[in-house]
């Protein structure tokens, strides 16, 4: 099991433990966390479970395939070098205690 | 540990998916289903069936195991032959379908669809206005065929000069599904003038430079696909994007005739379209089920399976079931999304936002002008297994 904190806009941050190979989209959905959309349910479709990553935690992230970096282009909210699809980030122990802030808008 | 060879009594049941009266109304079945088990033997068919939301949504999830290339209706294509060459997206498993895959879900990103959301409502903003002048009008000829031809063929890149030739087809992919029935023998009838037809506006030179169909013959510039591939994978657009909008606009209409409360409620708030649309998914699901073929001898649940056995997973049972769902059984479009009518995992529908931004536009077109639709006669049913769509759907409308 995992720390992660998630931040949604007008909410307090809530800490959450999640199961390893759980989606960060997944562990939102779960836990009642406001503002993931997550309309194709996790299949890298609909670009609406936009999240952005504790930038200096960027590094411990897998890294971004091309259909996720595509798809990013078309999220509702600013994209942002530490924006990511939190469908496509699977939860495992080198992201203990990362924050994770929900977009503003999906 | 049960053998599935032995098939436990417990787990049979005589449930006949495709038979008319399952078509048209197959949720007390399901209920009972669910209740045998994650895994339930359907002995009419010899099949294995999952009824349950998170299994349809584990098997769909191993496609190691449970393959498409074995394919996706009731015919098993490791032990007889396909009606025809299967298709390149559909019922093919990875390496191959992840490199057709690729390119086709590349036309229809949010971006790439952006472009087309203008277009899109200002279609549905005339095609409402001209129905509502007409107060009477049937909610599938004149509604849920007219709206995607409006819309689909142009995004694809097709001069669309005979929606008949169109229709034809998509109905003709969708009669071959379950058991041969002479409802599908009819439906190949027609196969000989509508097949050469549809090759032909598969040709590059025959599509639009800025559709999708001009973008899927990029990928055989860039080497992605070859010559050979695209115009298959063209036809995919056009055997999969017409057919099923037209059964989920089809069943839209009726969901709302017989929940006009729900309609009041669309009515008051258009916004409230998107959302809407994916509950009418969730809760009539058009695209009922789809079969997977195991690659191997497996145990499924405690079950085992034999190799090439075929497994019916019921996407639309998956959709009430009320493991999954609070009060599954009530129409409620402001209900959060999360159905699996498109499907999940690498064979998850590719045209999904294109097909809920149809049902969008033209559902906040209708519920901008409309006050209240009406059954005004008979509906009626197409006989087809693949997919649950009306053939007629006879409604009056009040404007606002």
């Amino acid at each position: 099991m995992t720390k992660i904190v998630y931040v949604s806009p007008g909410n307090a941050a809530q800490t959450v433990d999640l199961a390893d190979g759980t989606s960060l989209m997944q562990g939102a959905l779960a836990n009642g966390i406001d503002g993931i959309v997550a309309e194709c349910g996790g299949n890298a479709m609909c670009a609406t479970c936009h999240v952005y990553i504790d930038s200096e935690r960027m590094a411990d992230l897998p890294l971004m395939s091309e259909e996720e970096n595509a798809l990013l282009e078309g999220v509702a909210a600013p994209r942002k070098l530490n924006s990511r699809l939190s469908c496509q980030v699977k939860v495992h122990v080198g992201l203990e205690g990362m924050t994770i802030y929900v977009a503003p808008a999906q | 540990m049960v053998d599935g060879a032995k098939h436990s009594s417990c787990l049979i049941s005589d449930f006949d998916p495709f038979c008319r009266k399952s078509m048209i109304d197959p949720y007390p079945e399901y209920g009972r289903l669910r209740t045998i088990g994650p895994i339930a033997r359907l002995e009419k068919y010899g099949v294995w069936a999952i009824s349950r939301f998170s299994d349809v949504n584990a098997v769909l999830s191993n496609s190691a195991v449970f393959s498409s290339a074995g394919g996706t209706g009731l015919a098993n294509y490791f032990k007889q032959k396909p009606w025809r060459t299967p298709s390149l997206l559909l019922e093919t498993d990875p390496p191959l379908h992840t490199r057709t895959r690729a390119v086709v879900v590349r036309t229809m990103t949010p971006i790439a669809l952006r472009k087309l959301q203008d277009g899109f409502r200002r279609e549905a903003e005339t095609l409402v206005e001209k129905l509502v002048e007409r107060g009477n009008f049937d909610a599938v000829r004149d509604l849920a065929e007219v709206f995607p031809l409006s819309v689909f063929p142009q995004a694809l890149g097709i001069d669309s000069d005979n929606d008949e030739m169109l229709l034809t087809y998509g109905a003709m992919v969708f009669a071959i599904f379950g058991p041969e029935d002479d409802y599908s023998r009819e439906a190949m009838v027609h196969a000989s003038t509508v097949l050469p037809w549809i090759e032909s506006k598969c040709r590059r030179d025959a599509l639009r430079p800025d559709g999708f169909g001009a973008q899927i013959y990029e990928a055989v510039d860039t080497g992605e696909i070859t010559p050979e591939e695209a115009p298959l994978l063209v036809r995919s657009f056009l055997s999969a994007g017409l057919d099923t909008t037209i059964s989920g606009i089809g069943m839209a209409i009726n969901c709302f005739v017989r929940h006009p409360e729900q309609w009041a409620v669309l009515t008051e708030d258009p916004s409230l379209a998107r959302s809407a649309f994916d509950e009418v998914l969730r809760f009539q699901t058009p695209g009922h089920a789809q079969f997977r073929t195991t690659t191997d001898e497996t145990d499924y649940a405690g079950v085992r399976i034999a190799k090439h056995e075929k497994v019916m997973l019921l996407m639309a049972s998956a959709n009430r079931d009320e493991a999954r769902w609070e009060d599954p059984d009530a129409f409620d479009i402001r209900r959060k999304p999360g159905h699996i009518a498109f499907g999940t995992g690498i064979h998850t529908c590719a045209g999904q936002m294109l097909a809920r931004m149809e049902g969008e536009a033209l559902l906040k077109a209708l519920a901008s002008r409309v006050k209240s639709i009406e059954l005004a006669g008979e509906p009626v049913w197409r006989p087809t297994t693949a997919l649950r769509v009306f053939s007629s759907l006879p409604v009056s409308v009040q404007a606002k």
